[in-house]
């Protein structure tokens, strides 16, 4: 079958290179359509679902007879179903639409038969349905991060077959000659996220291991979870929307080869700093905890890169919606990876460890950066995809400083009070009880801070609906962008 | 960096490292570790948790203890565990041998666990403080338990294992209904047995009570 694009060149070789290679995006976008919305309208749902059982176990920490009766809605299961719906909810499902999305783009290859991906994200979501269902309903492994009960996660395994396979196969189809930073980390993830998952489930569910053995297999998985698929996919996004916002090439190229391989290399390693003090042998610690501050080398590689390419472009921020959330994202990356470091270290981690400092780290890592990454990819995504423009600039706005201040927020308050929180409990003169009354107002301080960011999620669904019930508009569009650029130079649209 | 396979072999070398390292390596390293017989005793430690116990440790996975409790104590010296009375020595991996899953936990919302069964041996006391924190512990965040009781008609005597609540608390509370009675229900019953076994009381070759460096040893 012809495409446009190859049609168009056929009947006029004078047709200009550049309207060639937009009639191509046009259709790659096109191909990806269907799968991209449907992983992101379900991730969507679930992010309002998790950020409705985050409100709640939030409130209960510090007013603990809050719905008390409820026992589906205990503390230990909202928590559950918070953590639940927004990694295999809503960030799995937005990591697999920018995945496809920016996997299609960089190897100029369309997405065959987008059918299968949207049966695997029908498989996907009826697994974490079933699973979070199972979960209030008592039926949670009380594994970190694992917590899905051994009947859903079949269907997870399933889906993400179709998706892992589906990926590589659109990059075998690839067209373009080189391969780009942002696809060897999309690669590595897609291969590494099933290694790990399957070997946490058969080792700790299916086949348990003895003992303590089981706790290193929660971590090697847990962390690397973030380490080996969160990490790369928004370091994919960030390595991709930075320098395509902005119109110019990525700071080094060189850096980005190191980046990527001393991350490799180096975090796999890095989880079992969960463990230091732990029942498990010493050197397995030491180990990972020279690995944790080895990452020092990939986060100022990276850091470097995508700070140095943004040098001399800080005024697009004020413009561009997908760029000021990608930027906060890698800031915070930067930020969140140090902090992970330091938190290795065993005088820093004999008070953190145990508190609600690692509460705030992980929301840091998780939200600050890649969800922020995720939101700026989907302000990118989405008008390209559904060829219309962002109904309005003003709820974007709504959305990014609800998530930035709220997110802030939450970070300051809980690393200030986990640090007294540890603290304290390392002085055996304060009574325990003390110890966790002086918690209680920084946990009301979060709650706060739950309520903002939630504020944000809903000006983002309600912009995410408004455009898509919004009619096509006639003729050419503008960009939604926060206010009206001077002058805009061709190449950086929002 | 253009060659696909070359990529995809590191990609593989990379986390097999890992995996190899602290997966593998630690199965084989002490994934078979056996308890410890101790021939004073002429008794096999850690002890076998007994089947209430055991259904007890499902009701605690199910609610989600774990994450506010953690169930290990650190060596003395590294955080305040022993000086807060959580244990008299180190938690070490041959205590674990028999959990079929091991709730060592990374959170201290709330107390450690490992030794609750030798620090807090009433049972009253445990059902109490499921059925409402507040009775026995003032000022706590922890969340009540009182779906895990069972508000019911006294048929014939009293049931030996009604709650005893506070005459003032079960008046201002509304639960002072004359002919009636609070019991646990079998997984409360189930989860305080579980709770009363957790309790590392004895030692190991590698894990003796911790002995402050100023006492003499020999005067123990």
């Amino acid at each position: 079958m012809a495409s446009v694009s190859s049609l168009a060149a056929s009947l006029n070789p004078a047709t200009p290179a550049d309207a060639v290679a937009r009639a191509e995006l046009r259709e790659i976008d096109a191909s990806a359509k269907w799968p991209v919305i449907v992983f992101l309208l379900s991730g969507l749902v679930w992010l309002l679902v998790g950020s409705g059982f985050a409100l709640v176990s939030s409130i209960k920490l510090h007013t603990p007879e809050f719905l008390g009766d409820y026992e589906w809605l205990t503390f230990g299961r909202a928590r559950t179903a918070h953590l639940n719906s927004v990694v295999y909810g809503w960030s799995m499902n937005v990591a697999f639409a920018v995945a496809f999305w920016l996997m299609a783009r960089l190897s100029r290859a369309q997405l065959r038969h987008a059918g299968v991906l949207i049966m695997a994200a029908c498989f996907w979501n009826l697994g974490v349905t079933i699973g979070i269902i199972g979960i209030l309903a008592g039926d949670s492994t009380s594994i970190e991060w694992l917590e899905i009960p051994p009947y859903a996660t079949p269907l997870l395994f399933v889906a993400y077959a179709l998706i892992g396979v589906w990926a590589v196969i659109t990059f075998r189809f690839r067209k373009s000659e080189h391969i780009y930073v942002s696809q060897w980390y999309l690669l590595a993830a897609l291969f590494w996220f099933p290694w790990l998952y399957s070997i946490a489930q058969i080792m700790l569910i299916f086949e348990p291991a003895r003992g303590t053995v089981q706790a290193l297999v929660n971590w090697w998985f847990a962390h690397n979870v973030l380490g080996l698929w969160f990490t790369p996919i928004g370091l994919a996004a960030a390595y991709y929307f930075i320098p395509k916002v902005l119109g110019k090439p990525i700071h080094s190229y060189y850096l980005s080869v190191l980046g990527f391989w001393s991350l490799a290399i180096f975090y796999n390693w890095a989880g079992v700093h969960h463990l230091i003090g732990g029942p498990v042998p010493a050197w397995v610690l030491s180990a990972g905890i020279a690995a944790s501050l080895m990452m020092v080398i990939p986060v100022v590689v990276t850091a470097i890169n995508h700070h140095l390419t943004m040098v001399g472009s800080f005024s697009a921020l004020r413009y561009s919606p997908t760029l000021r959330f990608v930027v906060f994202g890698a800031v915070n990356y930067t930020l969140v990876s140090l902090t992970g470091s330091a938190m290795a270290i065993r005088s820093f981690n004999e008070i953190t460890h145990f508190t609600h400092f690692t509460v705030a780290h992980a929301h840091q890592g998780m939200y600050a950066f890649f969800t922020m990454v995720m939101f700026g990819a989907v302000y990118y995504i989405l008008p390209r995809i559904l060829l219309k423009e962002w109904p309005s600039a003003a709820l974007i706005r709504t959305h990014f400083w609800a998530a930035a201040i709220g997110v802030t927020l939450y970070w300051l308050d809980l690393s200030v009070g986990g640090w007294i929180q540890g603290s304290e409990m390392n002085n055996a003169n304060i009574a325990f009880i003390d110890v966790v009354q002086h918690t209680i107002p920084w946990l009301f301080v979060r709650s706060v801070a739950g309520i903002v960011m939630t504020i944000g999620h809903l000006a983002f669904a309600v912009n995410i609906g408004w455009m898509l019930c919004a009619r096509q508009p006639a003729g050419a569009t503008a960009p939604t962008l926060f206010r009206p650029p001077p002058a805009m130079p061709v190449g950086s649209v929002p | 960096m253009n060659r696909g396979p070359l990529i995809f072999l590191g990609i593989f070398l990379a986390l097999a490292f890992s995996w190899t390292g602290i997966v593998l390596t630690n199965q084989i390293q002490y994934g078979s570790l056996t308890p410890y017989y101790d021939a004073n005793e002429g008794k096999a430690y850690p002890d076998k948790p007994s089947g209430l116990a055991e259904r007890g440790r499902l009701v605690y996975q199910d609610l989600g203890c774990l994450y506010c409790h953690s169930q290990q104590v650190r060596r003395p010296g590294f955080g305040g565990d022993t000086e807060r009375g959580w244990g008299d020595r180190q938690s070490v991996a041959r205590d674990y041998v028999y959990e079929k899953r091991v709730f060592l936990g990374t959170m201290r919302t709330g107390p450690d666990l490992r030794n609750i069964g030798a620090r807090q041996p009433s049972v009253d006391w445990h059902f109490l403080h499921l059925f409402d924190p507040q009775l026995t512990s003032p000022g706590s965040i922890m969340a009540p338990f009182r779906f895990l009781f069972e508000y019911r008609q006294v048929i014939g005597e009293r049931s030996p294992k009604a709650l005893k609540l506070p005459v003032d608390y079960a008046r201002s509370h509304g639960w002072d209904r004359s002919g009636y009675e609070l019991v646990p229900t079998p997984r409360a019953e189930g989860l305080v047995a579980y709770l009363l076994s957790l309790k590392d009381t004895y030692e190991f070759p590698e894990a003796k009570p911790y002995v402050p460096p100023k006492q003499e040893v020999g005067s123990k």
